[in-house]
Formats: structure tokens, C-alpha cells, sequence
């Protein structure tokens, strides 16, 4: 088991390695530099933009330019952002509240959607119940969130004022009301994002129950007498959620990442608009580190349900 | 008006035989703005009238919150890094001028104690150097007073090239001097006639020596307070999240009296002007929101009961499209658009000028900017007296036809006009963004009509306007025919905005494409009449030669204005901002209040 570990552990440096000269060489050759601004600006003389780029490296070789960062990056050194100059690590910390609270919450809810509905569509499947689930499921992830969201806006904040659409991190209350207040501006960002994924969760959840629950052994529990909901909950249910597991942890670097578009909607100041500001204003330094840090996750995730695999499966870890 | 007869009112209101109302009235009369006849009299050598008062409450604070949005917000907060307006806004906040200007484009003081003027001795007649006097008692938000060495080391932060500071194009022409602790002198190495550029206006405020003074040159980066500024304006800083938010709040020892009126300030950033429009306008949210580039329809359904309005402010922005005098197509030495080469179809006047003809001004501020667009013939559009008055704009495509037919451009058997085999196409590029897309939609139609077919081109704003060298497609590349977009006039003065076309200027392979003069636009006499407006001290002459160099441009077609662009923001209804078309947004944020 330990050697299997230390195997995938040795296989993630290269992959993310590769991942990164990848991300550095697609970075250095998309169009655009972090001073376009300066261009226009008749205050700002040619040869200090000249200047500038030659100060922050932006003109020497790409392979120069990805061994410094490698090795900064070595040494813990994330650099810093071309556009307001500030640290990328201080800047990345900066932004991670408030996608964990309002990503992490949009995966819970659509956690305790999907599986409740699921499991119960698929004890029943091509009931009424179960057709209804399908058709919205299908509606849900059909419809993209800068939709819904743009329609929850109209509704909720203009049409009906009852809850606000810009999210603030500086809530000027205390205590409860606080935590009354950060509730109530994630309301709508939380629910377009968790009913987004609630929706292709449903539809897997569903399928893998459907999987399990023609198989003999559950069979055989019924035929022991035992009751619909012991069957369901003990037999079929424990092993349907080995995939769905899996699928939950390697979505995990999501919750990380950032939803780019609700964020932008929303303007919630998490990891996603920054990526999207970043890339929009050329901004290397930290669109190099967000994407890399999304990268390590993705390794990180899949090599823990890797080892998971094997610890549920030891067949898996010997081959 | 005869030179001759404004130049004796001048001699009347310097003499007192005449007061400076009466003045401006007469200049009124003769189709001068205020702000203009005040600049005359200043360059003439009347002292500068200070804009009016427009504050009413009488105690500092109480005013609460003030909620403003900016969908693109501040990044950094050091005025010298500053990469945009959005960055000077946020660093406006807390940092502060020695003067700004108000909305009609006259100066008004903050740091400094008055308006240099010939009369008090701060401006030198040759136009060599100004004085300024510093207002006594000012501090720093952390105590420590405000004197000349802080004025003084912002030059030599600004100037050193280590520094990488944005703003060395102000400071690194001048020398700047302490007289004593409260004056100062900038010393020019021309006569320059507008003077107020350094230390004057949110893109040239002052930071503190005694916090940056270990930070200078190659360490500029390091400096903690680059995040936290320690300034001397109406609002003590709070908090800083980078494009997300900056906070403060009501400084009590501020230095003009009554000021500021709100508590706290509160400025967020991200999303779109839409967006921000909607969450000032409609549903009151916040109470500004900065830059509001949506189209007029939608505004004006957004205003429909709604808790917000729209406010707008005359600059000197015009929306123009550009004409290459070069080929695109042909490579010379390896690049596109060479000086060496003609282009075949625009070098032809009379194709210039009937595109002229194709574009319906109208139309376009009719169908897309409403409220915040006027329609123009010149490329020069403000401060006014700098605005010529003998260009006009036309609409005609039976005359744009009938010029083209003049010419030998005969239409074709597919209906495209062509010359000696060569057809009349055209690509038409711009970055992208929803009102110049339908600008682009407008203009072709003409030009279809008149048997000009025209391609058109869009290229994301963050590569349009870059200064990639490797890239084809910036502006300043200018691998098209036509090219459209704005360049925004920052100051009430047109010195550093008409230098850009000189022939010396031409972006081409050499210089990296970092010149400025894209339309790669050659006209000797031109560069003439800019190096005789640039040291000219007269101001009447100096206007005059502004105006021949923008009938220049006119008479060759190198640009088709569109439209002269409005400011646009959005305020709810009980706020009473100060905006200028001259400044940036908080710039005059000292003097906002809320009716009651």
C-alpha cells in the first residue's frame, strides 16, 4: 500500500511540471501585455513602457522567463502582480474566503439536493416523481448561470427589493446580524450555482443507484424480508456512493477555483474573478499562480481518490 | 473676434476698467465659454478666478456612508503606479493635489494657498517656471506636518527611472526646488504655457517623503505603504482589497473647513457597467457608480422610477475613426504598413473624403450614444477655445457617390467601385464593445450604399489597445484601413494630445510601434504650427494654432470624428456630486454632499 502511495506521489511531480511549462508557454504567447492601458495614455512616454517591460522581464526568452519563476516558485516566492503590485500569495489569501464560503455552501446545497432526490428517483424509476425530477434536472443544467442569475436578480433585488445583488465583504454590522447579513447576499449566488450543480448531480446519483440496486445480493436482502428503507439506505445506498465520492472529491478543486461566472455576476471577490481580471489585463504573475494552484488540487484530489480506490479495492493497488 | 480688440479687454480687466463679468459675458456673446474666457484672462495675466462654491453643509461629517461603485476598482493604491483612472481614483481618496479642476475647467486649490498668477508672482512672464504657495497647518493623516520637501521628494521619486513610476513623463522634464518650506518653484526648460500638469489633478497627487523616502528607485516595490496610504485628503485609509474594495473613513483634522460631509467612504469594485448602473439607478444600492458606458435606451428604462440618475460631464473625449496612409497589405522589410509604401486606395483625397461623407454622425448619437455623445467635426473638441469653428460635417451618400465617380471610381459589374483594377475594400477595425460594433454596422451600410465594401474587424480591448510588439492587431499596429476607437483628452489642455501625430511620432517597426502617430500621417506644416503652439505663451495665438492644427487634420482627412463623448455616471437622486469632464471622479470628492 505505501509503495503504491509513494508511486503516485513520484507520479504527480512530472504531471505537474508539465502542466506548468505548459501553462507558463500558453500564458507567454497569448496576445496582450500587463500595461496595455499605458498605451493610450498620453502622459505616459513610450520609453517607459519600454522600460517597464524590460524591468519586470516581459521581453526576455520564454524559457528564461519560466526557469526564474520555477525557481522562485521553489523557494516559496509566488511573485507578485504586475498590475497592483502586491504579492500574488497575499493577494490569492485575500480572495479565498469568500469563495470557500459561497462555493463550498453552493456544493453543500447541491449535495443535500441531489442525493435526497437521486436516491428516491431511483427506487421509483418512471414514477411521476421521478419523471418531474428528470425534466428539472434536464431544465437545470441546460440553463447557464449568467441566465438564471440574471433572471434571479430581476426578481428577487429590482422587481420584488428583497435581497441585494452586489456582495460586500466589509459588512458594517456585528454578531448576529452579521451572520444574518452574509446570509442573506449569498442567498442568490449560492442558490444559481448549488441548483446548477444540483442538477447533474441528480442525474448521477440516479444512475449510479439505478447501477447498483438491480444487482442480485439486493435482491436477495428483499427477499430476506427486509424493509424498503433498510434496503435502500444499508445495502444499496453505501455502495452507489462509492462513484458519486469520487466525483464529489475530484469537484473539490472547484470549490477552490472559484465559479468565474457567478462571481462576476455577483461580484463576489473570490479566486474566479480574480482569474478572470487577471487574464483580461495580462496580469502573469498570478494568473500563472491560480491556475497552478488549481492544477496542484486537481493532482492532489485525484491521488487521493486514487488511494481511496485502493484502500476500497486492494486489488487496485497491487497491480 | 479680432486678436486685436480681446487683447484690449484683457488690458481693460488687468487695469480694472472692466470686471472680469462683464468680461466673460462679452466673450459669451461671441460664443466663448466661461471656462474659457477665465483661461484667456489667466494666460493673459489675470489672476485665475477660483470655480464657485457649490457646498452647502456647515459641519464636518454626519453625512454617514457613501457607497461608491466602480465596476473596474482600484488595483493599487500609489498614485505614481497608477495604470488607469480606476487606480487614481482609489488613490485619490486619501492622496491629494495642490489643485484640481471643477467641472467648467477652472483651477481650484487644495493643498496649494493660492493660484499662481503674473499678478502675485507665481507665474514668470517667459513662461519659464512657476511658485507655488503651500497652505499652512496641513498634516499628514499619521501628524506630521505637510511642507515644500514633501513636494520636492515626489519629483525625485517620480523622476528617478528605478522608480518605474507612471507619472515620469510629468516630472522628469522639470526641476523642481524648495524656496522655503511652504513654497516651491518648478523650473521649465522651455516656456510652457500650460504649467498646471505637475502636482495638479488626481493623476498627480503627493505622497508622503517621510513614508517613502527609504523606498525610492530600485525598492519602489517594497514600500508597505504602497497598500496603505498615509495621505493628507478628507478620508483616512481603512482597508485595501485589490480590485474588490478600498475603505475609508472622515479624517477629523482635515484641512478645509466643514469637509468632508460623509463618515466613511466606501468604493467596490467588479462587474460591468450595466450591472453598476442598474444597482445605483434602479434598486439605490449604492449611490455612484463611475464610467456608465451603456446605451442610452437602456438608461433611460433604468431611470423609469427608478432611485438613480444619470449625470453627465463635457471633456474633450472624441470617438474617431482613423485613417492608415499606409499600406496594410504590402510587407516592406519585414513590415506591414511601412513608411516606404501608399496606400492605394486611401492616398486618393477624394476617397477620404467621401468616407467622411458615409458617416451619419446623426445616426450614431441617435441609435447609440443619446445623451452622451454630440456630434463633431473636429478631432479636437475641448477645452472650447481650443475648438475650431470652421469645420462642418455632412451626411451625403448621393455626394459621397458623386465624388467618388469624379474621381474615375466606377462601380463594377458585383456593384464595388474599383480604379486602374484596384476595388474599393476597405477593413474597418475596432476593439470590442457593444457601441462601436453598432457604430461599425452604421458606417458600412453607408458605405455599401455608396459602392465601398467594407470589412469589419473587432479585437478584445486587452490586445486593441496593448503594446505588444509581437502583436498584429494593437492600434498602433494598425495592419487595417480604418481603424476606430477614442483617446481620452486627461487634461484641460491639448498640448500632449495633438504632439502625438507629429511626423517624428510615426509607429513603425523601428521604434517597436511605441510611436504615437498611428495614422502614419506626414504633413510638414503640421509639425510646424504644433512646435510653434508648444512654447508659444500667448494664449489667443497659442488657440489659434491649436485650431489651424486640428483644420489640419480636417482638410486631410486623417481622422472621422464620430462623436464627442459625454462622461456619463450614475448618482442617486439625493446626491450632489461634483464631476468634471476635466478631472477624474474623486477628484472634487471633498466637496460632495447629500441633499437632506
Amino acid at each position: 500500500m505505501s509503495q503504491y502511495v509513494l508511486r503516485r506521489l513520484l507520479i504527480a511531480i512530472p504531471s505537474l511540471l508539465g502542466i506548468s511549462v505548459v501553462l507558463f508557454v500558453v500564458l507567454a504567447l497569448a496576445p496582450g501585455d500587463p500595461f496595455s492601458e499605458l498605451a493610450t495614455n498620453p502622459n505616459v512616454p513610450p520609453e517607459v513602457q519600454a522600460a517597464l517591460r524590460a524591468k519586470f522581464g516581459l521581453d526576455d526568452p520564454i524559457y528564461l522567463r519560466y526557469l526564474s519563476w520555477l525557481s522562485a516558485m521553489l523557494h516559496g516566492d509566488w511573485g507578485f502582480s504586475f498590475v497592483s503590485r502586491m504579492n500574488v500569495d497575499q493577494l490569492i489569501l485575500q480572495r479565498l474566503p469568500a469563495t470557500l464560503y459561497v462555493i463550498g455552501s453552493a456544493q453543500i446545497l447541491a449535495l443535500l439536493i441531489a442525493i435526497p432526490v437521486g436516491v428516491y428517483a431511483a427506487t421509483k424509476p418512471y414514477s411521476l416523481f421521478d419523471q418531474i425530477a428528470n425534466t428539472l434536472a434536464f431544465v437545470g443544467f441546460s440553463l447557464p448561470t449568467f441566465f438564471t442569475g440574471i433572471l434571479f436578480i430581476l426578481i428577487f433585488s429590482v422587481t420584488l427589493d428583497w435581497l441585494p445583488f452586489v456582495y460586500t465583504t466589509d459588512i458594517k454590522a456585528t454578531g448576529i446580524r452579521w451572520v444574518l447579513e452574509m446570509i442573506r447576499q449569498a442567498i442568490m449566488p449560492v442558490a444559481v450555482l448549488g441548483l446548477f450543480q444540483a442538477a447533474s448531480m441528480t442525474r448521477f446519483v440516479r444512475s449510479a443507484m439505478l447501477d447498483v440496486i438491480r444487482l442480485d445480493y439486493v435482491t436477495t436482502a428483499r427477499a430476506k424480508g427486509l424493509g424498503q428503507t433498510k434496503v435502500i439506505v444499508k445495502h444499496v445506498m453505501r455502495n452507489a456512493m462509492i462513484p458519486v465520492v469520487t466525483l464529489i472529491a475530484l469537484q473539490m478543486p472547484a470549490v477552490f477555483g472559484g465559479a468565474i461566472v457567478t462571481e462576476q455576476i455577483f461580484r463576489i471577490p473570490g479566486i474566479g474573478s480574480l482569474l478572470i481580471s487577471s487574464i483580461l489585463s495580462n496580469d502573469t504573475p498570478v494568473v500563472m499562480a491560480v491556475t497552478f494552484v488549481f492544477a496542484c488540487l486537481v493532482v492532489l484530489f485525484n491521488l487521493i481518490a486514487d488511494v481511496l480506490y485502493g484502500w476500497l479495492d486492494p486489488r487496485i493497488s497491487l497491480r | 473676434m479680432l486678436d486685436k480688440e480681446l487683447r484690449s479687454m484683457i488690458g481693460d480687466v488687468k487695469d480694472g476698467r472692466m470686471d472680469r463679468r462683464a468680461f466673460i459675458k462679452r466673450m459669451a456673446a461671441v460664443g466663448l465659454t466661461a471656462p474659457l474666457a477665465n483661461q484667456i484672462l489667466a494666460l493673459g495675466g489675470v489672476a485665475m478666478a477660483e470655480g464657485p462654491q457649490v457646498y452647502k453643509p456647515t459641519k464636518r461629517g454626519g453625512g454617514g456612508a457613501l457607497k461608491l461603485l466602480w465596476w473596474q476598482g482600484p488595483t493599487l493604491l500609489n498614485p505614481h503606479f497608477a495604470t488607469g483612472t480606476k487606480d487614481q481614483d482609489g488613490s485619490r481618496l486619501f492622496y491629494e493635489p495642490l489643485a484640481c479642476w471643477d467641472p467648467d475647467g477652472n483651477m481650484k486649490l487644495v493643498l496649494a494657498a493660492e493660484i499662481p498668477s503674473i499678478q502675485n508672482g507665481g507665474l514668470a512672464a517667459d513662461g519659464k517656471s512657476v511658485t507655488w504657495k503651500l497652505k499652512p497647518g496641513v498634516k499628514w493623516h499619521d501628524g506630521k506636518p505637510f511642507t515644500a520637501d514633501d513636494v520636492v521628494f515626489n519629483w525625485e521619486y517620480a523622476k528617478d527611472p528605478a522608480t518605474s513610476a507612471l507619472t515620469i513623463g510629468t516630472y522628469r522634464d522639470i526641476t523642481v526646488e524648495k524656496v522655503d518650506d511652504l513654497t516651491v518653484r518648478i523650473l521649465f526648460n522651455k516656456p510652457t504655457p500650460f504649467w498646471a500638469d505637475a502636482f495638479v489633478g488626481a493623476p498627480n497627487t503627493i505622497i508622503p517623503k517621510h513614508l517613502f523616502a527609504d523606498y525610492k528607485g530600485a525598492k519602489s516595490r517594497e514600500a508597505p505603504t504602497n497598500l496603505s496610504p498615509v495621505g493628507t485628503g478628507p478620508y483616512k485609509f481603512v482597508e485595501f482589497k485589490p480590485g474588490d474594495l478600498v475603505r475609508g473613513q472622515l479624517n477629523p483634522d482635515y484641512h478645509m473647513p466643514t469637509r468632508p460631509y460623509f463618515d466613511t467612504v466606501e468604493m467596490k469594485g467588479g462587474g460591468d457597467a450595466v450591472s453598476a448602473a442598474r444597482a445605483v439607478i434602479q434598486t439605490g444600492e449604492y449611490d455612484f457608480g463611475w464610467n456608465i458606458q451603456v446605451e442610452d435606451d437602456v438608461l433611460l428604462r433604468l431611470e423609469k422610477g427608478g432611485k438613480g440618475k444619470t449625470i453627465y460631464a463635457v471633456g474633450g473625449d472624441t470617438e474617431f475613426i482613423a485613417l492608415n496612409f499606409t499600406d496594410p497589405n504590402t510587407e516592406v522589410d519585414g513590415e506591414r504598413s511601412s513608411m516606404k509604401t501608399k496606400h492605394p486606395l486611401l492616398s486618393d483625397p477624394a476617397v477620404r473624403k467621401a468616407l467622411s461623407l458615409l458617416v451619419d454622425r446623426e445616426s450614431v448619437k441617435k441609435a447609440i450614444y443619446g445623451r452622451a455623445g454630440r456630434t463633431t467635426a473636429n478631432f479636437l473638441n475641448g477645452p472650447e477655445k481650443f475648438v475650431s469653428k470652421n469645420t462642418t460635417w455632412e451626411f451625403s451618400i448621393e455626394k459621397a457617390s458623386k465624388l467618388l465617380d469624379d474621381a474615375g471610381w466606377k462601380p463594377g459589374a458585383d456593384g464595388i467601385r474599383e480604379k486602374d483594377g484596384k476595388k474599393l475594400k476597405l477593413l474597418y477595425q475596432t476593439s470590442i464593445n457593444g457601441p462601436r460594433q453598432k457604430t461599425q454596422a452604421i458606417v458600412k451600410q453607408a458605405c455599401q450604399k455608396a459602392g465601398i465594401d467594407v470589412e469589419l474587424k473587432s479585437v478584445v480591448a486587452s490586445v486593441f489597445f496593448s503594446s505588444d510588439v509581437a502583436n498584429p492587431d494593437t492600434y498602433a499596429h494598425f495592419y487595417a484601413d480604418l481603424e476606430m476607437f477614442q483617446i481620452p483628452l486627461s487634461q484641460p489642455d491639448p498640448a500632449q494630445h495633438m504632439r502625438r501625430y507629429l511626423s517624428t511620432l510615426v509607429a513603425t517597426k523601428e521604434n517597436k510601434w511605441q510611436g504615437t502617430n498611428f495614422p502614419r500621417w506626414v504633413n510638414k506644416d503640421y509639425d510646424a504650427t504644433i512646435d510653434a503652439a508648444e512654447s508659444e505663451m500667448d494664449p489667443v495665438k497659442r488657440a489659434a494654432l491649436y485650431i489651424k492644427a486640428n483644420d489640419l487634420m480636417y482638410q486631410d482627412t486623417v481622422f472621422i470624428p464620430v462623436q464627442h463623448r459625454l462622461k456619463v455616471e450614475a448618482a442617486a437622486n439625493n446626491l450632489r456630486p461634483i464631476i468634471s469632464g476635466w478631472a477624474n471622479e474623486t477628484d472634487n470628492l471633498h466637496d460632495w454632499y447629500r441633499e437632506e
